[in-house]
């Protein structure tokens, strides 16, 4: 930063030239010369260290210097500020000591992206190997926690429980995912003038990285700038992930001069970035005769791996939803975070509230036969009834839209005819068994931490009467930016033509939060929708002289502004003219802040949502008995969007989310070396040909989405309500009836442990507990023994599956 | 000629200059400003890289094909044709979507495309498949529902099989299968629909060096092997889809890359009284089409067999180059008795299947030898199937894979060829299972005894993909259900008297 001017604040002193130090030393920047400075950027390629758990002893880095095209290795030794690359102070942006297999001890920048990776490979490093915890088990028998262990209180839970006419007891540990956006982590520096960086940053947090490469440079956020053009995919994993990415790249363009391109290879990825928490519950639950919830005991333990991260809010949100839908008087639940020699684990897409609503989803999967219960039955006996409060102490406002949606989705699905087919197929078929299921999703709207609940925007009406928007949003498909365009055009009575959208960036909109939780359109939208009705009183004023009219009397439609009881209209761009030539301020800055919140994070109380989304969904699969490989034959969803801003990206969110779900309950299954060899902590799914994605062949063969009519949802923007996550837990009901269809290949009655994913094998091992085969012979290093929780009440915590998720 | 490459994209002649061997035609692409095409893997699994080829449909007419361009090298295109997302419409200013392609046009209206990044792939998968003559004719023909439409074909003739190697994490894909099935036949104006009724570009012999290493495709055979010969150490490209991982993900550096996929020597396919012999470098999809279903065993394979992308380039010389154990070919050619035909500049000699895979990655194939054909002896067993065991449907690779080709009279076996996939370093035959069936009844109580000594075969491995146990229980159960899909067509044939499975 320029460090001509003198300390003494202000005016009437005598300052150097702004420039001055830059011109004197021929660091100012003039037109003709960016081209030769934002030449061919250097390529960046980590070296990436080969244990879970080890201390460098000593790095050797001149082989990679002799390596023709290498320009130069990042090493913690050229850190500037602080080497952190988060923002709890336990993420050293270069470590020194070793915490997860494939951990990045230095970067080698290269002319190509052949030579810094051939440099990567001549770099010597010496290890010392240390012990390490692979697993979430072995985390929890060592003990090995991180952050703050919060309990989720309401009532008398053990009481209750032993007042309950039915009380059972398990367990269950389930895998994380992996977002797989099909773009990987990208970054693009440049140092810019005086000093300045800029970085272009697939992120979805440009605030936080901004943040973060500026202490990482020792720099003021001012003199960093990160745009966010679009992202391809993002699902939370470029919440927290991108700042350290982003902050190596602008180490390497400040020391270098050059632009640095930073981009992971699919394989870098999947070992270096964090995914979905991993969890391990185990619970005791108590119903009464009716098969009415009664109480919850459990400790809920996420793999939060190497560094703490936004693991803390994930766990908040995985325990305020442990309830999903459903009533439950008495709570107890503890959760905790396990610290791992694995990729630090962040945000995804629900961020906590899946896992929460699984270990419950879960529990009446099984249960349901215990009880004698039909299980979509007891779902909807246990739904949240009017009134009723969250144990967090939060009204569960629009309750009866659950009890709405419910019959509604079972009425237009024709559930009660289709179990009857689905038991008649059963009974004719001896290897192929189909399954029906129901589930409900409630999902909490609003950050948890209450500051974020905060957005800003910037709306510029140019002369010619075409239209600006910056807001604080990004986009990676979820079509913010389409409905942010919507909004102000709306809102300004323009065509959606008139407007456009400009990339994000940290110096137009600042102090923003991620786009994330859901909120981008509730809390963007009120941001932009505030710019432009600022914009549009200004313009009524100028518009009702011209058309004489009182300027409440002045309508602004489709481009036309039309005065009431005026025959002759303007349009919208001749307002604007008469504007700027009456010298009125054409553009404004819109702020929203989402009113109504508090929570209390050390008691878990409070009112951290402004509302729920709810919904419902109806699946129904085939197992083949043979293979336990398995197909979606029909989905329905029926989805409260509130008032949908756009339709199309409403409902392409909810299939979007809905696959997504299904996948991480089905197909995605992250595994890691657990061994004792060498290659220990190593993530052994790490290409797309060994994680596998939903594709075409996992679409349910029909998949019918309907949103949930008359939902207004007043004070949000245009009475919409958030749609990014909470279609993801609709994959539930192809768990639940997975689930079902295995159980059928055996005796009614049998309550039926499913492994999370439910892969085909998963479901093998399910169908031949449900047709009494041996379970086995407990091969060791199997994965999917499958669960034998202890539902007599009596004792036992047995790990639902074994360890290597 | 050296580093004088030339590859039309667009309609655009471009000159390729000094591009290492390992370039691929993806980052080539890119590298020259068409940026439409993204990296998602890196080995041919998201299709997010897809590209157009004009290829051969016979003597006189082209194919647009789909190939993913991260996997051969950019040199492999040399005289080749392509189009890319970008040259399929104009994109034009913002919003001009009249200068869209039909295909591009769907996937806007639809809302095909959330992030975007598949996309690109996508457009080109689908454009592939909206040019397919026997698609577009069905679309011109205007077929209704009863025209074999089900949920992996479209009213209008698209097989859904043709997206099979493109993934999207957004959509959940109904949006692009609606726009899939959504679009008509050609216009007859359209430029890329008349290109088909012009052969494809001859291929022409290449030499491409970069510093120490080199690309070539020899005019010939003769000359192939001569180099081959002299050259113990080149490796040999059909399809390329192993060559761009090996050189992607592990960053394999060969010295001398030799393309054997343009020889038509090797492309044919030929059917004698004897055997069915299919040439080495004939693409998967080549294959497919040619055979039309007259050997069973491979139509049930070949749609399972990675993704449409990959069929479009893979070979069977391909496949069983590499000596991989988990290769889906391998057990349904062993169920057929294969033999390879060996070439080298010592001449031919053939090698059954059985004996042709030593261990792990390793084979019969000596220095300078390349595989020139797969023999099929004829007439086929007339009872086969196959069974993939895999996480996904589409596009995956299996955990265990077998094929199952029988002589079944009158309920008793006469003969029974098993070959097995993924249970060992080598697929491998069952023999003691064949053994054992021979001129048995067959039954429920020999095929359960059958099924056990499945079971034993081989010596499966806990992996990513599956458990020891799962497999082993895997060999013993695809028995039980071939002997109940065997069952169910018999019990087929005496109510319908036709043939059809399924």
């Amino acid at each position: 930063m320029s460090t001509g001017q003198t300390s003494s604040t202000g005016v009437g002193t005598d300052t150097a030239h702004e420039s001055a130090v830059q011109h004197v030393t021929g660091t100012a920047l003039y037109t003709d010369d960016l081209p030769f400075r934002n030449a061919a950027p250097l390529h960046a390629w980590p070296v990436q260290a080969p244990h879970a758990h080890a201390r460098v002893l000593s790095m050797d880095t001149d082989a990679a210097l002799q390596v023709a095209g290498v320009e130069r290795v990042l090493t913690s030794a050229d850190i500037p500020g602080v080497n952190d690359a988060g923002v709890k102070h336990d993420e050293p942006l270069i470590p020194t000591e070793v915490m997860y297999y494939g951990h990045a001890v230095c970067w080698v920048l290269g002319d190509t992206l052949e030579a810094a990776r051939l440099g990567a490979e001549a770099v010597q490093v010496s290890y010392e190997p240390l012990d390490s915890l692979v697993t979430l088990q072995e985390a929890i028998d060592a003990e090995s926690f991180q952050g703050r262990q919060p309990t989720l209180s309401r009532g008398e839970a053990a009481t209750a429980l032993d007042q309950a006419e039915h009380r059972f007891s398990g367990s269950f540990e389930f895998g994380g995912q992996e977002h797989f956006y099909l773009e990987t982590h990208a970054s693009l520096a440049h140092t810019d003038e005086s000093g300045q960086i800029f970085v272009q940053c697939s992120t979805q947090h440009p605030t936080e990285t901004q943040e973060i490469v500026a202490h990482v440079l020792g720099l003021p956020s001012h003199a960093v700038t990160v745009q966010c053009l679009r992202m391809g995919g993002g699902f939370g994993g470029k919440e927290m992930q991108p700042h350290g990415l982003a902050a190596i790249a602008s180490l390497g363009a400040v020391l270098t001069g050059r632009p640095v391109r930073l981009r992971l290879t699919r394989t870098q990825d999947i070992t270096m970035t964090g995914k979905r928490h991993p969890f391990h519950a185990s619970w005791e639950v108590g119903f009464d005769a009716d098969g009415r919830l009664l109480a919850l005991d459990a400790t809920i333990t996420s793999d939060g791996g190497w560094s703490l991260d936004l693991s803390e809010p994930v766990l908040s949100r995985a325990l305020c939803h442990v309830d999903n839908a459903y009533h439950i008087p008495h709570v107890e639940v503890l959760g905790r975070i396990a610290k791992t020699n694995k990729t630090s684990q962040t945000a995804f897409r629900g961020f906590g509230g899946p896992q929460g609503m699984l270990i419950i989803e879960d529990i009446l999967g099984r249960c349901a036969p215990l009880l004698g219960v039909e299980a979509d039955e007891l779902r909807r006996r246990n739904l949240y009834r009017p009134g009723q409060l969250t144990p967090y102490g939060q009204e569960v406002r629009h309750a009866e839209r659950l009890e709405a949606i419910w019959e509604k989705l079972g009425a237009s699905t024709e559930l009660t005819r289709r179990r009857e087919d689905v038991e008649q197929f059963n009974a004719a078929h001896q290897h192929l068994k189909r399954g029906l299921a129901m589930t409900p999703v409630k999902f909490g709207i609003s950050f948890n931490f209450t500051a974020f609940n905060q957005a800003g925007a910037l709306v510029h009406v140019y002369k010619d009467g075409s239209i600006l928007i910056n807001h604080g949003g990004t986009e990676m498909g979820q079509g913010l930016h389409t409905k942010m365009r919507q909004v102000a055009a709306t809102t300004l009575g323009v065509p959606l033509a008139q407007v456009r959208l400009a990339p994000t960036r940290t110096d137009k909109v600042p102090n923003t939060s991620a786009t994330a939780a859901s909120s981008g359109a509730d809390l963007n939208g009120g941001a932009v929708k505030d710019a432009c009705e600022q914009i549009i009183s200004r313009l009524a004023e100028v518009a009702s002289r011209k058309l004489g009219v009182h300027s409440d009397d002045v309508r602004f439609a489709d481009g036309v502004v039309h005065g009431l009881g005026v025959e002759t209209d303007l349009t919208f761009s001749e307002v604007v003219r008469d504007a700027y030539f009456q010298r009125v301020q054409l553009f404004a800055a819109g702020y929203y802040r989402t009113p109504g919140l508090h929570w209390d994070a050390n008691r878990m109380q409070g009112e951290p949502f402004k509302y729920f989304a709810y919904g419902a969904s109806v699946s129904e699969v085939e197992v083949d008995g043979f293979t336990g490989a398995y197909r979606f034959l029909r989905t329905d969803i029926l989805h409260d969007v509130g008032d949908s801003l756009s339709p199309q990206i409403d409902i392409g969110q909810i299939e979007g989310g809905f696959v997504q779900g299904a996948g991480w309950l089905t197909l995605e299954e992250l595994r890691w070396d657990v061994s004792d060899r060498e290659s220990r902590g190593r993530v052994a799914t790490q290409a797309a040909s060994t994680y596998k994605l939903p594709s075409f062949s996992e679409m349910p063969e029909e998949l019918n989405v309907t949103l949930f009519e008359r939902a207004t949802e007043s004070g949000v923007v245009y009475g919409s309500k958030a749609v990014g996550e909470p279609p993801l837990m609709h994959g539930f009901s192809i768990r639940e009836a997975l689930r079902r269809a295995a159980g059928a290949f055996g005796p009614q009655g049998h309550s039926v442990d499913l492994a999370s994913p439910a892969t085909p094998e998963a479901v093998f091992w399910a169908v031949e507990e449900a047709r009494g085969e041996p379970a086995g012979d407990g091969v060791p290093g199997s994965a999917e023994v499958p669960a034998t929780a202890a539902l007599d009440g009596a004792s036992a915590e047995q790990p639902a599956q074994a360890v290597s998720h | 000629m050296e580093d004088s490459l030339q590859i039309t994209v667009n309609g655009q002649l471009k000159h390729v200059t000094d591009v290492p061997v390992h370039t691929n035609l993806l980052d080539w692409l890119r590298g020259i400003g068409l940026t439409g095409a993204k990296e998602g893997c890196a080995e041919g699994e998201c299709g997010a890289c897809a590209v157009l080829v004009a290829r051969p449909d016979g003597a006189s007419a082209s194919r647009w094909t789909s190939v993913n361009a991260c996997l051969p090298p950019a040199a492999a295109f040399d005289g080749h044709e392509l189009v890319t997302s970008e040259g399929l419409g104009a994109a034009g200013d913002a919003c001009s979507q009249e200068q869209l392609h039909p295909v591009q046009r769907e996937m806007v209206e639809r809302a095909g495309s959330q992030c975007g990044y598949c996309t690109p792939g996508f457009i080109c998968s689908m454009a592939a498949e909206f040019y397919r003559p026997e698609r577009a004719a069905a679309a011109e023909n205007d077929e209704s529902q009863d025209s074999g439409a089900d949920h992996e074909c479209g009213p209008n003739g698209f097989d859904l099989h043709a997206l099979s190697g493109n993934l999207c994490r957004c959509t959940g894909y109904r949006p692009i299968k609606d726009a899939a099935y959504a679009l008509g036949a050609p216009a007859a104006e359209d430029p890329l629909a008349q290109r088909l009724a012009r052969a494809a570009p001859a291929v022409p012999a290449t030499v491409s060096r970069h510093e120490s290493s080199e690309f070539r495709r020899p005019g010939s055979l003769e000359e192939l092997l001569s180099i081959y010969a002299d050259h113990p150490d080149a490796v040999i490209m059909a399809g390329a889809t192993d060559l761009g991982v090996e050189s992607n993900i592990r960053h394999t550096r060969p010295r001398l890359v030799l393309a054997m996929d343009h020889l038509s020597a090797l492309r044919g396919l030929e059917r004698t009284d004897q055997h069915l012999e299919i040439g080495a470098a004939l693409p998967l999809t080549d294959l497919e089409r040619a055979l039309d279903g007259s050997v069973p065993l491979l139509a049930e394979l070949l749609p399972q067999f990675a993704s449409r992308l990959i069929r479009n380039s893979a070979t069977l010389g391909g496949n069983l180059g590499t000596g991989s154990p988990i290769g889906d070919a391998a057990p349904v050619l062993l169920a057929l008795e294969a033999t390879l035909v060996l070439t080298s500049t010592q001449g031919d000699r053939t090698v059954p299947l059985s004996e042709y895979f030593t261990g792990y990655r390793q084979t019969v194939r000596t220095e300078g030898e390349i595989i020139r054909a797969v023999r099929i002896p004829l007439p086929l067993a007339p009872v086969t199937g196959f069974q993939k065991i895999a996480k996904r449907r589409f596009d995956d690779i299996s955990s265990v894979a077998i094929g199952i080709a029988m002589d079944i009279r009158e309920d008793e076996v006469h003969a029974a060829r098993i070959g097995l996939g993924g249970v060992a370093a080598t697929p491998l035959r069952a023999h003691r299972v064949e053994e054992f069936l021979r001129s048995q009844p067959w039954n429920e109580q020999n095929v359960r005894a059958a099924a056990e000594l499945m079971a034993e075969e081989g010596t499966p491995m806990d992996d990513h993909r599956a458990s020891a146990r799962y497999r082993t229980a895997m060999l013993r159960q695809s028995f039980m259900r071939f002997f109940e899909r065997t069952r169910h067509q018999s019990e087929i044939q005496a109510t319908h008297s036709s043939g059809g499975t399924r």
